[in-house]
């Protein structure tokens, strides 16, 4: 790594952690009903919504109601964005023309954006309206994220509480995670976007001449070119917040209209990261003791950090095959040198890399840089994060209940070591909560090998496969990996438009959601039941460096016994190749 | 025994939810989804007013670029930029990278292929070729090559345009950004300013 490349790294970590206090404060006052900066204005607006949906703001939910109450209200939503594509050739918004969605890949999309993950089989600017980006996929970018902030907040509820069977109201925890901190921080990020070139306008696509025509595949003339613009910045703004991912255009966030300049980067950089961070702040804060939280958050550091030094060593590294060609990979004044295939010269090896660690630890899945043109173990960091199950950060919310699943398992562990009944918070752990945790973490892991062993054995697989060898294995592992984590990001050489990859990867993405959430609720009803017992001497203690370093080895050692077997068989086998 | 008040609400009404998942669902529809994609488009088109619509570069009224997109070039005048993994090349309207694994045999062909172009266009240049000039970018449509990539073609296009190798030179530092605040992101040579800007000299 340069020494530019770590001042960078350095700088963004910094400013990460310091907005982790301001801004997890600002969420645990939103979501215990204080008043805040902002209630003179959006409380009149919130109450409106309440009056509206017939909701009382004491009207409390068990786990039965706050599970049903979010799984209807995400049903809602993936019909209407699955209609909005089938239809939206005959809806206004459509300056270009643009024809419906097929089924599957209606299908596919509606299941993506409602479960946070954001996956694409579709290229934006040449599939979706400005209709569809606007109602369905910004709406979703919203809502999806709202709904596991709302889920981790009611399990933090789950662990405060005692003797009760509530864990607060989904439409209050829904509608205060949108108003409050979803909407005021995209509209800061969407201008200070704007302000950097990204595109927001409702007009149609824009004609250019071309300063030297070319020729079409068919040796036609092209005297023009098409630039794709629409209400771009708004929606960048919520697929970074909201750990999202989706691009507006195609290449995401590699498109010079989407991220155009190395501070449009590092606004999108710290907005993926900043609430999973948060929310770590406003957990501690809930419980009662920020150390819990801090602890969290220095795991999910402990484990990033590392890796994205390691994926830009890697990339630095450059491809030996260029070697044979004349070609400089070496770092210079007048050039960052290293494996440029696939990423932009705006932001080199240190913010690709960066990139590339943050939006997989995060479940955001937007790219600055195509992971699939990455070095092998370059590329092999983004798949592990994403294999880690998504809890290294996260997605905002879920990130956070899969970490806090992860800490239930860790003082299971500590509590099997010197034999006595582990607890986490005061609330003793048992059999229901560890069958619960296991769900958390089995589901995602077989949905991740069985699709990509499925995908692996049929022609309809297989058949859409684009790089050959080893790495087209690691596109099918990739692919089902982001899907079942709800990530989104893709070794993009997969044709993954198609009815097989469509239904295939739609399925897990409903399993790596919804089974986990209503898990993770669960647990925190069963845990809301239970009395308080007090610390006593053979308590592990779960705010200090012993417990975090107990939290990193589960994290790693459950992530890597999964998956190191199919990660030889990819990335690791593609190394040793390249490098013979 | 008293029964405890909670204890009623354990069962769900699938009739209670119903109204509050469909409304709600609409009034954030409407909030995230209508009012504030178009907040943001009316801000920023008064605001920045050029940024939102493209960053268009004008001449004399015709539009003959924009500022944060490239275009393909291959004249031995002209400075070349990345190579693009769209259909054809710097395609705006269908954005793209190559995404070739580092080992697919199409991606050595296209560094091999360009490297034979360079010195097509230049054989006295047997400099190494920075490796920005021969590799595709994520986009396909960078607008950017560095320093490193310019200075590699200036010799050539001074040639092809039969001007001083300081003109040129000068041209492009004219159309060089060094860092955002001196650290973030890479120092980059716009390639379409430069090319516009070639044209133009007298």
């Amino acid at each position: 790594m340069t020494a530019n490349a770590t001042a960078q790294i350095v700088f963004y970590f910094a400013i990460l952690l310091a907005l982790t206090k301001p801004l997890g404060l600002f969420m645990a006052n939103v979501y215990e009903g204080k008043r805040t900066f902002l209630s003179p204005v959006l409380g009149r607006v919130e109450r409106l919504f309440y009056r509206a949906a017939g909701v009382k703001v004491d009207d409390e939910m068990t786990f039965a109601g706050y599970a049903g109450a979010m799984l209807l209200f995400n049903f809602v939503g993936f019909v209407v964005v699955y209609a909005l594509q089938r239809f939206q050739a005959t809806l206004p918004l459509n300056p270009q023309a643009l024809a419906g969605a097929t089924p599957d890949l209606a299908f596919n999309t509606a299941v993506s954006f409602a479960t946070n993950t954001n996956w694409q089989s579709y290229g934006g600017e040449s599939t979706m309206s400005y209709a569809t980006q606007m109602l369905g996929l910004t709406v979703q970018n919203f809502v999806s994220c709202a709904t596991g902030m709302a889920c981790v907040i009611a399990l933090i509820r789950g662990i405060t509480r005692k003797s009760t069977p509530n864990l607060g109201s989904f439409w209050v925890d829904l509608t205060r995670s949108t108003l409050y901190v979803l909407v005021p921080l995209s509209l800061v990020v969407a201008l200070l976007l704007v302000s950097q070139g990204v595109v927001q306008t409702f007009h149609g696509y824009t004609t250019s001449a071309l300063l030297q025509p070319t020729v079409d595949g068919d040796g036609k003339p092209v005297v023009d070119q098409l630039l794709a613009l629409g209400p771009a910045a708004s929606q960048i703004a919520i697929k970074q917040l909201g750990t999202n991912g989706g691009g507006f255009f195609n290449s995401n966030s590699a498109h010079p209209f989407e991220n155009p300049t190395p501070i449009s980067n590092f606004v999108q950089l710290l907005s993926i990261l900043m609430i999973p961070a948060a929310l770590c702040y406003t957990f501690g804060k809930m419980v009662g003791d920020t150390r819990q939280g801090w602890a969290i958050l220095a795991t999910m550091t402990i484990i990033l950090v590392p890796l994205v030094c390691a994926c830009a060593y890697f990339e630095q590294q450059g491809n030996p095959g260029f070697a044979a060609h004349g070609v400089d990979q070496v770092a210079s004044a007048l050039q960052a040198g290293g494996n440029m295939e696939g990423k932009e010269t705006r932001f080199g090896i240190a913010n690709s890399a960066l990139w590339a660690g943050a939006t997989t630890a995060a479940s955001n899945g937007s790219v600055n840089a195509m992971h699939d043109s990455f070095t092998p173990l370059g590329g092999l960091v983004p798949l592990f994060l994403i294999q880690t199950g998504e809890v290294v950060f996260g997605g905002a919310g879920s990130g956070l209940y899969g970490m806090i699943v992860y800490a239930i398992i860790s003082v299971f562990i500590a509590g099997l070591m010197v034999g006595r009944t582990p607890e986490y918070l005061g609330k003793k752990i048992e059999a229901f909560e560890m069958k619960m945790a296991s769900l958390v973490i089995l589901i995602p892991a077989s949905a991740v090998l069985l699709g990509t062993a499925t995908a692996l054995l049929v022609q309809a697989g297989k058949s859409t496969i684009f790089n050959p060898g080893t790495h087209g294995f690691s596109e099918a592992l990739y692919a089902f990996s982001s899907a079942a984590n709800n990530n989104g990001s893709a070794f993009g050489g997969l044709g993954a438009n198609s009815p097989f990859w469509n239904t295939s990867l739609g399925i897990a993405m409903f399993m790596g959601r919804y089974p986990l959430a209503i898990a993770a609720l669960a647990i925190g009803a069963s845990l809301a039941k239970k009395k308080l017992v007090p610390a006593g001497a053979g308590t592990l203690p779960t705010h200090g460096p012993l417990f975090v370093g107990m939290l990193v080895g589960v994290v790693l050692i459950v992530g890597a016994l999964t998956f190191i077997p199919a990660l030889a068989l990819g990335p690791i086998v593609e190394h040793l190749l390249l490098n013979s | 025994m008293t029964v405890p008040v909670d204890a009623r609400k354990v069962g769900i009404a699938v009739s209670s939810i119903v109204r509050p998942a469909l409304v709600l669902f609409s009034l954030l529809t409407v909030l995230t989804g209508v009012i504030y994609p178009v907040a943001v488009t009316g801000i920023a088109n008064v605001a920045f007013a050029a940024n939102a619509n493209g960053s268009l570069v004008t001449q004399g009224g015709r539009v003959v670029g924009s500022a944060l997109v490239g275009q393909g070039f291959d004249q031995p005048k002209y400075l070349w930029g990345r190579l693009s993994g769209t259909t054809p090349g710097y395609n705006a309207a269908s954005s793209s990278g190559s995404n070739y694994g580092p080992m697919n045999p199409a991606l050595l062909d296209a560094v091999k292929a360009r490297a034979a172009a360079l010195h097509a266009a230049d054989p006295a240049n047997t400099r190494p070729i920075p490796v920005d000039l021969a590799t595709a970018s994520g986009s396909g449509l960078d607008p950017h090559i560095t320093p490193a990539a310019a200075d590699y073609q200036i010799a050539r296009v001074a040639r092809a345009r039969g001007i001083d190798e300081a003109r040129v030179r000068a041209v492009v530092a004219t159309c060089t950004e060094g860092r955002s605040l001196g650290f973030l992101g890479e120092p980059r040579v716009n390639v379409l300013a430069v090319n516009l800007a070639l044209d133009a000299l007298p």
